[in-house]
């Protein structure tokens, strides 16, 4: 009786190894797994203070009140073209998008907007790229969400997907509406 | 019309794929010999079906057909011919099909050189192997089609990675894919035997050819791989503990117990259980080396699977094959039942040392691989398990193995005496612990150990063939007629056993490798590793489908010209990336090794290495295959397979 037993530990232990990759699978899907990506120091953390020109321009201090999403971008970034129907989908809900073009030139940042429509309610221009280090952003587009006392709640790398949005930051936007 | 040709014949092989998982199966369930008379003419059906399509897809890439979205995604027009060959299987879904293509081989070559299987061993073997492949088949049919037309046809291809433009990176994924696939003959005689319920030794001399054959493939496909790393990426290492090498160096790891394990079948029909599940272990972990790796949770690179649905097939089919077979054998199994007794001290005693330590070397690097995956699924947790973890815990249990592998072959079945083995390579050891000492003082303390293990492996097998021919103790003549007399197996085991000390001397000479990064301006010379490099000039060059700049580096030594060295940093205008060419001059001893890198006011950085023994790394798996194949050369393996004796004589 014990051989039989011995004798299924190794099906035993597929079995467990694949309910683990299926569930890894699921929730990368959801964007709630992603082995390969960099820890964020900034989650559950005060939004980084730095103040921003553009048009009009915002600082940290006018990220409270009310859940705000915030996405880096540039106009010479391919995925952010593919991101850009996704937020003015979410501009559509009425969720407000504050936009950080990363090392980008403004009239370049205009035309990018007028070409894959301008889903901002406000944008800021950080050409040198010194807040994007403050926040940890390694790559455009990145996008976040600050809950109304200024906390980063969420974060995610590369072009923002409807399954993301779905499953990540609505079930947030709901929690910190 | 050639794509939709080999979209038809994809068809078509799947069809007769699942011709040939079911009748034969069910035929040699019904004791049916007119069904299990059908499998190898079915085999080799499939095999044709798929390299027809197979041919399809490389036809589409050589005329550059950019209708087909697989074309267009990974080939150019200015590609050189034999990049757009090997382009056919440099992406995701070529490769699948071509993955598909060697399984279906495997089942073909079976069918061909299997006419003194008996039958009904036949059909079953053949009709796993089927079973396999035509779920693989429906991957590529359903999920991911090779075939897909793209309308209206953009006027150029996106191009192939550059760096998948390599003569050595051609060849990787042919003999990689075969070293893996292979795996799945011994798979399919287990799962077989598994439904016959036994095993005996004619079981095990079937087995161990074809073991053997893909062990050859997989040896020289890691060390291909490996050796591209080591030139192309310009990184200067040549082995990383990346999850993608790990999953190909597990199969490699049981795939090398199983060769072992079989011989114990075949000689002593011992050890019978362990032999069938290190079996399907070997070619479950070659499924998953080569498709968990796409499925896109463990590496980023060999990621194809953008498409989640596409991940879940995998693993579903996956979960099918291995949790099907493993399910099987904690079923049958307990039929199977060892006959053969041995003493501890014996040629079985050492062999079954070989399985655990080479089985506790796969554990470690599973659990490496594997864990930060789950920390981070079930706690939640950010960790990387990198080299120092790697070296630190396969170290320890490869110094036992390097130990216990020159005594193994020296010790007789059954019972052997430790004693008087040991006598036979006492000027092994002596040898061995010279090198130790002498090294003492230079390396620390594992690279000094390996060396004295290469030192050991290698005049170990040339002392079990001292032994075996009598040298020096009777007339050279007559040894030398004892030398030819040798079956070639013992050949194999003993070139192949030098053949991994060679490697692991250049493993553990590569603690002693200098490097340095240094910016030179031209005109200007750095001192490494004992040679003077002098940049001489950075000029550009032109390729066909890329430009490049390239130093001209002048390396000297004591004021005589060594070797000229011009390392290219290349440009590929179509795909957008920069590739760094690295130069290297070997004389067999030593690397000359130089990376160009950014240019800054008017100089140059460059990265060089000097090292020492590097060749021998991939020198080493090349004569370990050499000796895999000369052992498969030998007579008793491909004729004379001793028949089997009745049923009820082994029905105990």
């Amino acid at each position: 009786m014990n051989r039989r037993i011995l004798l299924m530990v190794p099906f035993a232990g597929v079995l467990v190894a694949g309910a683990g990759f299926l569930a890894m699978l699921e929730r990368e899907q959801e964007g709630t797994f992603d082995p390969r990506a960099v820890p964020s120091q900034i989650i559950n953390k005060p939004v980084p203070p730095f103040d921003l020109p553009g048009s009009p321009g915002f600082s940290s201090t006018d990220l409270r009140g009310r859940p705000i999403v915030v996405n880096f971008f540039a106009s010479w970034c391919i995925p952010c073209v593919e991101e850009a129907p996704v937020l003015m989908a979410l501009k559509a809900q009425g969720v407000p998008i504050y936009g950080i073009a990363y090392k980008d030139k403004p009239d370049a940042t205009a035309a990018f907007l007028a070409r894959n429509g301008d889903p901002y309610e406000r944008l800021a221009r950080d050409e040198p790229g010194r807040v994007a280090i403050d926040w940890g952003v390694y790559g455009v587009p990145e996008t976040y969400l600050i809950d109304p006392q200024g906390i980063v709640r969420w974060r995610h790398v590369g072009p923002l997907t409807q399954d993301a949005v779905t499953a990540g930051l609505q079930p947030l936007l709901r929690r910190y509406a | 019309m050639i794509p939709e040709l080999g979209h038809f014949a994809l068809a078509l092989g799947v069809a007769l794929g699942f011709a040939q998982a079911i009748i034969p199966l069910w035929g040699a369930h019904r004791r049916d010999i007119r069904l299990m008379q059908a499998a190898p003419a079915l085999a080799l059906g499939q095999f044709f079906a798929i390299a027809a399509s197979f041919a399809c897809l490389a036809w589409s890439n050589v005329v550059s057909d950019f209708s087909v979205l697989n074309v267009a995604e990974n080939s150019n027009s200015l590609e050189p011919l034999v990049y757009k060959i090997t382009g056919t299987w440099g992406n995701h879904e070529g490769s699948i099909l071509f993955w598909c293509l060697i399984l279906t081989l495997c089942g073909a070559a079976v069918a061909a050189f299997g006419g003194n299987l008996p039958s009904s061993l036949r059909a079953r073997v053949i009709g796993v192997l089927g079973l396999a492949g035509v779920g693989f088949q429906l991957f590529c049919l359903l999920a991911s089609d090779p075939f897909v037309r793209l309308w209206p046809p953009p006027v150029d291809g996106r191009d192939l990675n550059p760096l998948l433009q390599d003569p050595g990176l051609a060849m990787h994924p042919p003999i990689l894919y075969t070293g893996y696939v292979g795996f799945a003959v011994p798979f399919a005689f287990a799962v077989a035997a598994l439904l016959e319920g036994r095993i005996d030794a004619a079981w095990g001399r079937w087995v161990r050819p074809w073991t053997l054959a893909a062990w050859c493939f997989l040896t020289g496909g890691i060390a291909l791989g490996s050796w591209w790393a080591y030139y192309e990426l310009g990184w200067g290492g040549f082995w990383f503990w990346d999850p993608v090498e790990n999953a190909s160096l597990l199969p490699w790891l049981t795939g090398t117990a199983l060769l072992h394990s079989a011989l114990v079948v075949e000689k002593r029909e011992a050890l019978k259980v362990w032999t069938v599940l290190l079996a399907i272990g070997t070619f479950s972990f070659s499924l998953s080396g080569t498709f968990l790796v796409r499925s896109g949770i463990l590496n980023s690179v060999h990621a194809f699977a953008n498409d989640p649905a596409r991940g879940v097939f995998i693993l579903a089919l996956l979960g099918l094959v291995i949790g099907g077979s493993l399910l099987l054998f904690a079923l049958r199994a307990p039929m199977l039942s060892a006959t053969g007794i041995f003493a501890p001290v014996s040629r079985e005693g050492a062999l079954v040392l070989n399985n655990i330590l080479l089985c506790s070397i796969t554990a470690v690097v599973t659990t490496g691989t594997m864990y930060p995956l789950f920390a981070e699924l079930l706690l939640g947790e950010k960790l990387s398990v990198g080299a120092p973890f790697f070296n630190a815990t396969v170290f320890p249990l490869a110094v036992p193995l390097f130990a216990a592998m020159s005594v193994g072959p020296v010790l007789s079945w059954k019972r052997a005496d430790l004693g008087a083995a040991l006598m036979k390579l006492w000027w092994a050891a002596l040898v061995a612990a010279v090198v130790a000492l002498v090294m003492a003082t230079r390396a620390r303390l594992l690279p000094d150990l390996a060396m004295a293990a290469s030192a050991w492996l290698i005049l170990g097998a040339f002392a079990d063939i001292a032994e075996r021919t009598r040298l020096f103790r009777i007339p050279l003549a007559a040894s030398g007629r004892r030398l030819i007399g040798l079956s070639r197996s013992s050949f194999g085991t003993v070139i192949a056993h030098a053949g991994l000390g060679v490697t692991v001397a250049g493993i553990a000479a590569m603690s002693l490798a200098s490097s340095s990064i240094v910016l030179l301006k031209p005109g200007q010379v750095a001192h490494v590793g004992g040679y003077d490099w002098q940049l001489a000039d950075l000029h550009d060059v032109a390729g066909p489908n890329y430009m490049a700049r390239a130093a001209t580096i002048r390396v000297s030594r004591a004021g005589s010209l060594v070797t000229i060295l011009a390392p290219e940093r290349r440009n590929f205008p179509v795909q957008q990336i920069t590739t760094t060419e690295a130069k290297i001059s070997t004389n067999g001893l030593r690397d000359l090794y130089a990376v160009l890198g950014d240019e800054r006011d008017g100089g140059a950085v460059l990265r060089l290495h000097v090292n020492p023994l590097a060749p021998w790394i991939w020198f080493g798996a090349l004569i370990m295959a050499i000796g895999g194949a000369i052992s498969l050369a030998d007579r008793r393996l491909r004729v004379g397979a001793p028949t089997r004796k009745p049923v009820g004589a082994v029905a105990a």
